[in-house]
C-alpha cells in the first residue's frame, strides 16, 4: 500500500489534541505580543533617542536572532545558571509550555511594533493636526485618532505576521510539546511512516492558515471600508 | 473688547523671516479676509494663532485672555501651559485647505469626535447636533460616508460642520477652496457666507477676492511677511495705495 491511511485515522485524537496546543500558544502569543507592541511602536516612533533607542534595539536583536535561538536560550540556556534554578521564576522557565508562550509572545512583539510603527509613521500630518488644532491633548491624539487609524491600516501586513506565528509555532515541538508537528513526530517514531505522519500535519497548518486569512478577509472588510472603493 | 487679538507676531524659518511683524484684531462678528501672494506668510500667520507653528514672537489673546508662552533653546515660543493652550485651541476652530478629515471616522464620526472626546458633551447630544450642523452645510444625506468617498466639496462642508460643531468663539479658514474643483468652489463658499452673515467671527486667508469683497469686512493684504494694506475690502480692491497690491490684484482681480 502506497499511502497507510489507517495510522492516519487512528492517530486523529492525537493530531485534534495537537491542534488544541498549536491554537493555546498562538493565541497566548498573539495576545501578549500585540499589547507589548503597542507602547513598542510608539515608542519606535519617538524623536527622543532616549525612548526610541531601548525599542530600537529589542527589535533589532529579536528580529535579528533566528526563533530557534531564542527558544534553546530562553528553554535550556537559563537552567545552566543556578541563580535562575534557584529563583522564584523557576517553575516557571522549566516549564515547555510558559517558555514557548514567552518566546513566541517576545518574538512576534517585535515584529509587530515595527508593522504598527510603519502604520503609525504613514498616518498622513493633516489628519494629527486636525486633532491638534481642535484641542486634542497628546494623550488623546494617540488614543483616538492615531492608534485606531495605524491599528486598522496595519491589519493586511499584521495578517501575514500571525501566518508566519502559526508557523513558528511548530518549533513547540523541539521543546517536548505536542503540537501539530509534535503530534506528527509521534507518530513518525512510532509507524516508521514519516510521510504519513508529515503530511497530515501539512495538512491541518493548511486549514488553519484558510480559516486565519478568511477571518483577516472578514477583519478587512470590517476595519477598512474606509480605503475601499466607493460602493453606493 | 475684541474676541482674537494677535499682537507683533514673528515668525522665520532658519534665518529666513517670513513674518515681520503682523498684528490683528477681530471683534464679534467680523470676517477678516487675509489676502497675498504665495509666501507673503499669510498661511503661516493663520497656523501660528492656533500654535500649528511656532512663531518667534509676538502676542495671542483670546477673550482677553492671554496665551502664555515660553521661547525655547533656538528661540522658537511653546506654549507654556499645554492645557491652556488645549482650551484656546478647542474654542477657536480650523478649516484646512485639504479639509484634513479623519480618514477611518464616518462624516458623522469626524463631526462628533472633538465635541465629544475634547468638550465631553454627551454623545447622544452631539450626534444630534452633529446633524444638524451637517443638514446646515448640506451634506445630511452623506453622514454615514467615509472622507474618501465624497467630493471635495463634501468634505469641506464637512469640515465646516466639525467646526462648527465645537461652537468656537473665532473660526479660521486656511485657504478653504484652492484644493477644489472650480464648480465646486461655489458650495463652499456660499456655506461661509452663511456662517458670516449669522454674525460668526471668522478670519480667512483666500484667494477669492470675490468672497473677500463681498463678505468679510476687513482686508489685509500681506507681502513679504508685512501688513501692506488694510482696511475696508470694497475700498481697499477699488482703490489699491501700495504698488504691491495693483500688481497683485492685477493678476488676480475678477
Amino acid at each position: 500500500m502506497l499511502f497507510d491511511y489507517n495510522v492516519v485515522l487512528d492517530s486523529l485524537p492525537l493530531y485534534f489534541d495537537g491542534v488544541l496546543v498549536t491554537l493555546k500558544l498562538l493565541a497566548i502569543a498573539l495576545a501578549v505580543g500585540l499589547l507589548a507592541a503597542v507602547p513598542l511602536a510608539m515608542m519606535r516612533v519617538s524623536r527622543q533617542p532616549l525612548i526610541n533607542f531601548p525599542a530600537w534595539l529589542y527589535t533589532y536583536v529579536i528580529r535579528g536572532t533566528p526563533m530557534l535561538v531564542q527558544l534553546y536560550l530562553l528553554y535550556y540556556g537559563l537552567a545552566q545558571f543556578e541563580a535562575v534554578r534557584e529563583s522564584f521564576m523557576w517553575p516557571y522557565l522549566s516549564n515547555a509550555t510558559f517558555c514557548a508562550c514567552l518566546a513566541f509572545a517576545i518574538n512576534t512583539s517585535a515584529y509587530s511594533a515595527e508593522i504598527l510603527a510603519g502604520s503609525l509613521k504613514a498616518t498622513p500630518h493633516g489628519e494629527i493636526e486636525a486633532a491638534k488644532a481642535m484641542g486634542m491633548s497628546r494623550a488623546k491624539l494617540y488614543r483616538r485618532i492615531l492608534l485606531p487609524s495605524a491599528l486598522r491600516r496595519a491589519l493586511p501586513q499584521y495578517s501575514n505576521e500571525v501566518i508566519m506565528m502559526l508557523h513558528t509555532t511548530s518549533l513547540a515541538s523541539v521543546v517536548t510539546l505536542i503540537d501539530i508537528t509534535g503530534a506528527a513526530k509521534t507518530v513518525s517514531s512510532q509507524f516508521y511512516l514519516p510521510f504519513e505522519a508529515y503530511i497530515t500535519a501539512g495538512l491541518f497548518y493548511l486549514a488553519l492558515t484558510f480559516i486565519l486569512v478568511r477571518l483577516f478577509k472578514l477583519a478587512e472588510r470590517r476595519w477598512l471600508a474606509y480605503l475601499a472603493p466607493r460602493k453606493h | 473688547m475684541y474676541k482674537l487679538e494677535v499682537q507683533d507676531l514673528h515668525k522665520r524659518y532658519g534665518s529666513h523671516e517670513v513674518l515681520k511683524g503682523v498684528s490683528l484684531a477681530a471683534k464679534a462678528g467680523d470676517v477678516i479676509s487675509i489676502i497675498g501672494s504665495s509666501g507673503s506668510g499669510k498661511s503661516t500667520f493663520l497656523r501660528c494663532i492656533n500654535m500649528l507653528e511656532q512663531p518667534h514672537g509676538g502676542k495671542i489673546l483670546l477673550n482677553g485672555e492671554e496665551l502664555k508662552l515660553v521661547a525655547n533653546k533656538d528661540g522658537a515660543l511653546k506654549a507654556a501651559d499645554a492645557k491652556q493652550l488645549q482650551r484656546m485651541r478647542s474654542r477657536l476652530s480650523m478649516v484646512f485647505q485639504h479639509f484634513n478629515l479623519w480618514s477611518h471616522m464616518s462624516a458623522l464620526e469626524n463631526v462628533i469626535e472633538a465635541p465629544v472626546h475634547v468638550l465631553g458633551v454627551p454623545k447622544k447630544e452631539a450626534i444630534e447636533k452633529a446633524e444638524h450642523y451637517l443638514a446646515k452645510v448640506g451634506v445630511a444625506h452623506r453622514k454615514d460616508a467615509y472622507p474618501a468617498h465624497m467630493s471635495g466639496g463634501e468634505q469641506q462642508r464637512v469640515a465646516i460642520a466639525r467646526a462648527l460643531a465645537m461652537e468656537p468663539e473665532v473660526m479660521l479658514f486656511d485657504e478653504p477652496t484652492s484644493a477644489l474643483d472650480p464648480e465646486l468652489v461655489g458650495e463652499v463658499l456660499k456655506v461661509m457666507q452663511d456662517l458670516a452673515q449669522e454674525g460668526r467671527t471668522m478670519v480667512v486667508v483666500t484667494h477669492e477676492m470675490g468672497f473677500a469683497r463681498e463678505v468679510s469686512n476687513q482686508l489685509i493684504f500681506l507681502h513679504k511677511g508685512l501688513v501692506e494694506e488694510t482696511g475696508c475690502p470694497k475700498e481697499v480692491l477699488a482703490n489699491p495705495q501700495s504698488e504691491r497690491l495693483k500688481q497683485f490684484l492685477s493678476g488676480s482681480l475678477k
